[in-house]
């Protein structure tokens, strides 16, 4: 049996195709460059040294006490992350799904599943540090205490868990959903008690549904930089070594060798994650309840659980509202009224505010269109079509899912500001050779210290979020439907365009929004490549952080906060005029 | 739809696909050669897995042949993308865009092919007509009926004028009643518009009711290809005899030749049935018999022991044992005829050419 001739046809009919074709192409070409080529290049980098294959840098970089101290940091702090957030976020999804509550509470829950959504991610640190710090608020003018020291590990462990939890809350309930009430009252109907049923029928559904939960929040843990950056004090973890060696030490190569580190750790969990514990809860949970589930409402059941977790969500909030107010106080830790805005004065007036904010602003808003098509398009090709180089768009798009933003950034620095495409190592770039006058810094050298870099690094970070989506969305499109356009004559642009687009409409729109907030909010890649010439927003919040200067940071967050909310509520008032109309959304 | 009416030929097509589970290669259709006639009405009929689809599916365009060439009018289309095709295909379901209304889906192909507004308009307007959806231009999908989005799916299909019109089993999610009015309906339109029509069912009282000619295929090779009467009365193998309608079977051997008829020997009876015409004395044959011309009396052929005997209203059924060979029968109009009960034993009859040898 030979499959050579479909093959063959599959071929041409793709061939016949140019649009496709073209679109293919620049995507490998896209992924290749941005996303294999920098790590490729730390590989080279780290394996590289004095004329040969050499474990040199790594054997020095081990040798660091501050490296290897990292390495069991991160672990542990990621550790305990992963399954304290596990176990928040299945709490909040147990009492939403199973409890009857009230209306308050409900609205408390979602808020808080939104928070994340919306806030640059070092807001919690921030607001821990002015709630429990030195001078908190809480500490120092409540309690009375003097000494508090909110900086190291339980700072990490804690503002980690309320940033992350949310989105193991969301996982589980979704997980929570599908559990086919029927399960339960069979159990519950030959015996075995409400708690009963909870160990030996929910919890066993859920196993491999925790598991994924818990890795992903640890692999979010690990490669989280901000946090760690503002709150970690002398605890160092490999995200901030990282950042700190090729900064404060120059050392490139040694930076590269430990991001290879980081990268291995992530992309083994994520492997595991992916193909292993993703099946799993796949297969252990694939009906859909077949009717509604008869609610909690024992109170001594919902009166706990109630309270636990609007507890628990008013805390968050508090942590939230705590950084707009900060920015209002004339000078936190000291004096409170009267309120002033001359923080969000000098934001403007002497720490070039507008400046920033335009940067980021419009930075944001070319890479956020560019992060939606592109994702749009890799999920269609994944999902709708069938082509030799598909498995290869899939694997990278995936692959940048695992890679933390600092590896890439160091990827960036050194692919971009030496490496392959530098002119010093080609003699027809470098000075007097045949194309340095087209191309002085090399072929793509220019391109570093640009804006082009720093869109492109905004693209690559939201691209992976992005494609999740599309691709879960177009998997509920009935692919007839798409067939029956390409055989009225529709070329695959046409299909695209008029049948594909339109129908995940919702799905682009809000990945829109997604892409810009990610990228207004992104700190750990951007960090490392951005250039006196720009500036960020979340780079300056580092900054007055860093410095002490709290007010001035929560003022700058606080505007994020307003821009990046602002552009939530616009989504869904643009989702419900322009989106997927609801007359044809009922008939599915 | 003044347009040309095209042929359709598969020659020597296989298909091979890789169990995913296994990783195994397997023919999902093998070496099959057909020759469809321009505007025949001709159905792929087959139990699920037996490559009807993916045959349908080849001719549209969507999968690829691994072995011979597919013809259309006239010209391979092998490499053909299925938007250059001249097919038109009609989905199981229904696969109506549904962000556009019933006009903007039907006029969806027209527009692909530059057409001005007017005949555009006019065009849509008539297949509404023709399909009985006037009036409903201004409606969503979702406001149909699962019938009417049928009848939208066919209007758009036939609109485009293809040279062949591809039908992917378009009744299977339709309820038992509608469906009988729709396969009349069916084959009304594909004969006012003398379009070529292949249809893909797995329902053998759809095929029968539809086509000009049935091809039957089990596991992905065609069994036997002719007009319904044909592939009823005359069927080639057992698979086809079962398949099509209720069959019981009598095993036996052929004796010799009796003028029209053959004289098989079943359980040391000599019988007279139909067909056989080139077998060797001493072969091995099997006579399929159809439940409704096979009759119980109180003389025949064999006597046989009744173990049901059911009222049904339209006729009395009745199992009967034959030896240990089961066999049904139906006896239509049973009012005012011996009625043998449970339990009584009677004797089997059958005219020779109710009886076919294969």
């Amino acid at each position: 049996m030979a499959r050579s001739q479909s093959e063959e046809l599959d071929r041409k009919k793709l061939m016949a195709d140019p649009i496709m074709v073209t679109t293919i192409a620049v995507l490998i070409a896209f992924l290749t460059l941005f996303i294999l080529y920098p790590l490729a290049i730390l590989l080279v980098d780290s394996f590289y040294g004095g004329g040969g294959f050499t474990l040199d840098t790594f054997r020095r970089v081990l040798a660091m006490p501050n490296f290897r101290v990292a390495i069991t940091n991160t672990l542990r702090a990621g550790f305990l992350v992963g399954i304290l957030s596990t176990a928040v976020g299945l709490l909040f999804a147990y009492v939403e799904v199973y409890v009857r509550v009230g209306k308050f509470v409900g609205g408390l829950f979602q808020v808080v599943s939104m928070l994340p959504v919306v806030s640059p991610p070092f807001v919690l640190s921030l607001s821990m540090i002015m709630l429990f710090g030195k001078a908190g608020l809480i500490t120092r003018f409540l309690l009375g205490i003097y000494d508090n020291n909110v900086y190291g590990f339980w700072g990490i462990v804690i503002v980690q868990t309320l940033t992350f939890f949310p989105v193991c809350y969301m996982m589980m309930k979704g997980l929570l959903k599908n559990i086919d009430p029927s399960l339960e009252e069979a159990a519950r109907d030959m015996g075995a008690s409400r708690m009963g049923v909870f160990v030996t029928v929910t919890l066993p559904l859920l196993l491999p549904g925790l598991g994924n939960a818990f890795l992903v929040t640890f692999i979010e843990s690990i490669a989280d930089f901000a946090n760690p950056m503002i709150i970690g004090g002398s605890y160092d973890t490999l995200a901030t070594t990282i950042y700190l060696q090729i900064t404060g030490a120059y050392d490139k190569e040694g930076a590269a060798a430990m991001a290879v580190v980081l990268l291995c750790i992530t992309l083994v969990m994520f492997a595991v994650q992916k193909y292993w514990l993703e099946a799993k809860t796949a297969a252990t949970l694939t009906g859909k309840a077949s009717r509604g589930r008869m609610l909690i409402e024992d109170r001594s059941v919902t009166v706990p659980l109630t309270a636990l977790c609007s507890l628990a969500a008013l805390f968050v909030i508090v942590m939230y509202i705590c950084v707009p107010i900060g920015a209002l106080f004339p000078t936190w830790g000291h004096k409170f009224t009267p309120l002033t805005f001359k923080w969000f004065g000098q934001v403007f007036g002497r720490y070039h505010g507008l400046q920033a904010f335009r940067d980021s602003f419009v930075l944001s808003l070319i890479s956020a269109p560019i992060t939606a098509l592109l994702s749009m398009i890799i999920s269609y090709l994944v999902v709708k079509r069938k082509f030799k180089a598909r498995g290869f768009i899939e694997a990278v798009s995936m692959l940048a899912m695992a890679v933390p933003g600092t590896v890439l950034g160091v990827g960036y620095i050194r692919g971009y500001s030496g490496g392959l495409f530098h002119s010093a190592q080609w003699p027809v770039f470098a000075d007097g050779g045949a194309l340095h006058g087209l191309f002085p810094k090399g072929l793509m050298g220019g391109i570093y210290g640009s804006a082009a870099i720093l869109i492109i690094v905004f693209v690559v970070r939201s691209l992976p979020t992005g494609t999740r989506s599309g691709i879960s969305a177009l998997r509920q499109i009935d692919k007839s439907i798409e067939e029956s356009a390409y055989d009225m004559g529709a070329d695959s642009f046409t299909v695209f365009m008029t049948v594909t687009l339109p129908l995940i409409k919702d799905s682009f729109l809000s990945g829109l929004v997604t892409a810009f907030v990610r990228s207004i909010t992104a700190i750990s890649a951007i960090i490392l490549l951005v250039t006196p010439q720009f500036l960020l927003i979340t780079v300056q919040i580092n900054e007055f952080a860093e410095k002490g200067s709290y007010s001035i940071a929560c003022a700058f967050a606080t505007i994020l906060i307003l821009i990046t909310y602002g552009s939530v509520l616009l989504m869904n008032v643009a989702i419900r005029f322009f989106g997927t109309s609801r007359a044809f959304k009922e008939g599915e | 739809m003044a347009k040309e009416k095209k042929g359709v030929r598969l020659d020597h097509i296989s298909k091979i696909y890789r169990d995913p589970k296994t990783g195994k290669e397997f023919y999902a259709v093998h070496d099959t050669t057909l020759e469809i006639a321009p505007g025949a009405f001709v159905t792929l009929l087959g139990p699920s897995g037996c490559g009807k689809t993916t045959t349908l599916r080849m001719i549209a365009g969507f999968e690829s042949p691994d072995e011979g060439e597919i013809y259309l009018g006239g010209e391979p289309i092998n490499a053909l993308t299925p938007n250059k095709r001249d097919t038109a295909m009609v989905f199981q379901s229904y696969a109506l865009l549904p962000h556009y209304n019933i006009f903007d889906n039907v006029a969806y192909g027209l527009k692909l092919r530059k057409m001005d507004k007017e005949t555009i308009r006019k065009k849509v307007l008539d297949i509404l007509a023709l399909v009985g959806l006037e009036g409903m231009e201004g409606r969503m999908t979702n406001q149909l009926s699962d019938g009417q989005q049928q009848r939208v799916a066919l209007a758009r299909a036939l609109v485009i004028e293809p040279g062949v019109l591809l039908f992917d089993e378009p009744l299977s999610n339709l309820d038992a009643k509608l469906r009988v009015t729709m396969r009349t309906e069916i084959r009304r339109i594909q004969q006012e518009a003398g379009i070529t029509a292949v249809y893909v069912t797995h329902d053998q009282s759809e095929a029968m009711a539809l086509s000009d000619e049935i091809i039957i295929m089990e596991k992905g090779v065609v069994s036997q290809i002719g007009s319904p009467q044909e592939v009823y009365y005359r069927p080639k193998n057992e698979f086809v005899a079962d398949f099509i309608g209720d069959a019981n079977f009598l095993r036996g051997k052929f004796v010799r030749r009796d003028g029209q008829n053959a004289v098989v020997n079943v359980n040391g009876v000599e019988v007279l049935a139909s067909g056989a015409e080139n077998a060797a004395a001493g072969a091995e044959t099997v006579i399929v018999l159809r439940p409704e011309t096979s009759v119980l009396s109180d003389e025949g052929y064999f006597p046989v022991k009744v173990i049901v005997s059911s009222f049904m209203g339209a006729y009395q059924l009745y199992h009967v044992m034959l030896g240990d060979n089961k066999l049904i029968i139906h006896e239509y109009a049973p009012q005012g005829k011996k009625i043998y009960a449970m339990g009584e034993t009677a004797y089997l009859r059958f005219a020779p050419e109710n009886a076919h040898c294969i």
